[in-house]
């Protein structure tokens, strides 16, 4: 298990360096410079000296060495030295936003906590209901709940989450007025009626997210169930007179989860980014928001930053999944 | 094939009192897709959109881009049956124009994922000694954050295509090549396995033993082999890269502002929400109902395609 562990990490280190890379030259392609908005007054010479502080003068293979120490170096050391008050990274330069010239890991930082409320909120929502529809419509197949299932689960990824979000506005903010249409990320909860309001807003982005992962993790359940139920050792279960429960939920779902574990854990990176939209539909400041924003604003270390996260987060969650996979089955591990 | 069946075994056949109807392999695909009836009413709607968007034009002959300010923001009227914006412009009549580029977008995305996704499959399941680079490409393609990288790809080459080729010529080459080159990975992995399991089939062996060169055996034996998967997967494709482009027009950036495409469209009708919410529910409709309606069509392919469901 450690060596099958190992060889994961392994690859995953060349796929960072190399997603790092592709970034960092599209960026390097951006005609945007952060010195076009300066008046023209200002002297060439000055111009030059005010590149070179932003560290622009130099080579691309210098700067992306630089950004390679500054994002896997220096970042970590300062979240060390912010948690625990030392001073490993003392004085060494961060990556700065163009936009507010603050360091950009704080930005990002204060930004997460909205992403993860709504995002994590809705996928742990949408697993908790693909799962039992899944289970049920493989146990009942072409039965009326399987079609219907199988109906709606096509028409929750047809229906593009921008669509469905706007839909939910139109319907529960325009017309019943029950939920806001805007999400307040300044609400502080410190009683029960804040608490209320903050499950308010968060009913819709929540539920639009949740419907859109129901809809792909049940149709994988339901094929992983499906492809069990036929298997011989279900007829042994039932034939030693184990109860149908026990049959099902014990023998078949625990087999049937092997690949349906590793599907969610590979989605949770693609929840990330979808919630982009999402995020835009319910204007939450998230990430998400964050990136559209420094786009338009053509603040390029917060955009290489933010999408090196989402990145880093696929190739984490690629690992998770692989070793997820050996865990659950021995047979993936002595390949 | 046909060549070798003797004249007269033809003449006998046709002359046949009471002749069997022969059926051929696109028969029996024909009856196993019209038997799945979501693929076929996924496929009659597909059409009816297709016609619309693009024959519609020619009988609903107002143009989308007339303002008539005194009818601006009207609900749906004999005159506008699909009402009219903030600036009184035909509502049907830019849908319809909206859906042109959208649906072209799709359809020309589509046919670049698969082209490349077609040739690294091929390529890779062909020659052994590129499998191993090829796959690992692939795999590093499939970690890239695909949103956040065509949102990147849309700001930095905007403007440069924009000046070279004029705004809407420059965006749609763009959008079409961001949408192609990161979506063909699926493609590339579902033909390579089809053609490693084709290689070690005895007609593959046949044919070169008769001396057949690689290119010929690509054209001639393994294309018209992998071409199912490729169908199932360009009417994904086209689901896919409708959905795309739409996202990126809805946040802003995708085609210029007055330029009418679905996802642009539903963008500017958030704006007018409390006053005419009738303005979001036609494109996202359109959207939505494409979308369905390719993907039922493309479930059925697979199932008819597939001879291990076939005739079940």
């Amino acid at each position: 298990m450690l060596t099958f562990t190992s060889r994961r990490l392994a690859f995953a280190i060349p796929t960072l360096l190399f997603i790092s890379f592709v970034i960092f030259m599209l960026l390097e392609l951006a005609p945007g410079d952060p010195m076009s908005q300066l008046p023209l007054t200002v002297p060439p010479d000055v111009r030059d000296r005010m590149r070179e502080a932003l560290g622009l003068g130099e080579p691309t293979h210098i700067r992306f060495g630089k950004w390679l120490w500054q994002f896997f170096v220096v970042e970590p050391l300062h979240m060390i030295d912010a948690a625990f008050g030392t001073g490993f990274a003392a004085e060494q330069q961060r990556v700065i936003s163009w936009q507010t010239r603050s360091p950009v890991m704080d930005i990002v930082l204060q930004r997460l906590p909205q992403t993860l409320w709504v995002v994590g909120l809705s996928y742990v929502v949408g697993v908790l209901i693909a799962l039992p529809i899944g289970i049920y419509s493989a146990y009942r197949q072409y039965s009326l709940f399987d079609q219907l299932g199988t109906f709606i689960s096509m028409v929750g990824f047809s229906v593009p989450t921008f669509f469905t979000g706007i839909l939910l506005i139109v319907i529960f903010s325009v017309k019943l007025g029950w939920f806001p249409s805007i999400y307040d990320t300044t609400l502080v909860v410190n009683s029960w009626d804040s608490f209320v309001q903050q499950l308010r807003q968060m009913v819709m982005p929540v539920s639009v997210l949740a419907l859109y992962n129901a809809a792909q993790i049940s149709r994988f359940m339901r094929a992983s169930m499906l492809d069990n139920l036929h298997q011989d050792y279900v007829r042994t279960a039932r034939a030693k007179g184990l109860t149908e429960r026990t049959v099902v939920l014990v023998h078949v779902l625990r087999n049937s989860m092997i690949p349906v574990v590793t599907v969610i854990a590979l989605g949770v990176p693609q929840v990330f980014g979808g919630a982009i939209i999402t995020e835009q539909v319910f204007k939450v400041n998230g990430l998400g928001q964050l990136l559209i924003t420094s786009i338009q604003a053509n603040d390029l270390p917060m955009v290489q930053t933010l999408t090196f996260i989402f990145a880093l987060l696929i190739v984490v969650f690629n690992v998770i999944a692989d070793v997820l996979y050996g865990l659950l089955d021995p047979r993936i591990r002595y390949d | 094939m046909a060549c070798l069946i003797p004249a007269s075994a033809m003449i006998d056949r046709s002359t046949d009192p009471a002749p069997i109807p022969p059926s051929s392999q696109w028969d029996d695909l024909w009856h196993q897709f019209a038997a799945h009836r979501g693929a076929l009413v996924g496929a009659i709607l597909f059409a009816i959109i297709v016609l619309t968007v693009f024959m519609g034009p020619y009988f609903w002959t107002l143009d989308p881009s007339y303002i008539d300010i005194r009818a601006r923001n009207a609900g749906p009227t004999f005159a506008h049956p699909f009402g009219t914006d903030q600036l009184g412009r035909d509502t049907f009549a830019r849908m319809m124009a909206g859906g042109r580029v959208s649906l072209s977008v799709g359809i020309a995305a589509m046919v670049l994922g698969l082209v490349i996704g077609a040739a690294v499959g091929v390529t890779a399941g062909y020659f052994r000694r590129l499998d191993g680079i090829l796959m690992r490409l692939t795999d590093l393609f499939l970690a890239l954050p695909l949103l956040p990288l065509l949102l990147v790809m849309v700001m930095l080459f905007r403007e440069p295509l924009s000046a070279n080729f004029g705004p809407e010529a420059g965006i749609f080459i763009l959008i079409v090549a961001a949408i192609g080159l990161t979506s063909w990975m699926p493609t590339a992995r579902i033909v390579r396995g089809d053609v490693l399991a084709l290689k070690e089939r005895e007609f593959m062996l046949a044919a070169r033993s008769i001396g057949t060169s690689n290119v010929q055996m690509i054209l001639r034996h393994i294309l018209p082999n992998v071409l199912s998967p490729i169908m199932v997967s360009a009417t994904l494709g086209i689901a896919n890269a409708i959905i795309t482009e739409s996202a990126l027009s809805f946040l802003g950036l995708g085609f210029p502002p007055d330029f009418p495409t679905w996802g642009r469209l539903l963008f500017d009708a958030t704006d007018y929400i409390q006053q005419n919410p009738e303005r979001v529910i036609w494109p996202g409709v359109a959207i939505s109902l494409t979308v369905l309606s390719v993907n039922y069509l493309g479930d059925g392919l697979r199932d008819a395609l597939d001879p291990r469901i076939r005739g079940r």
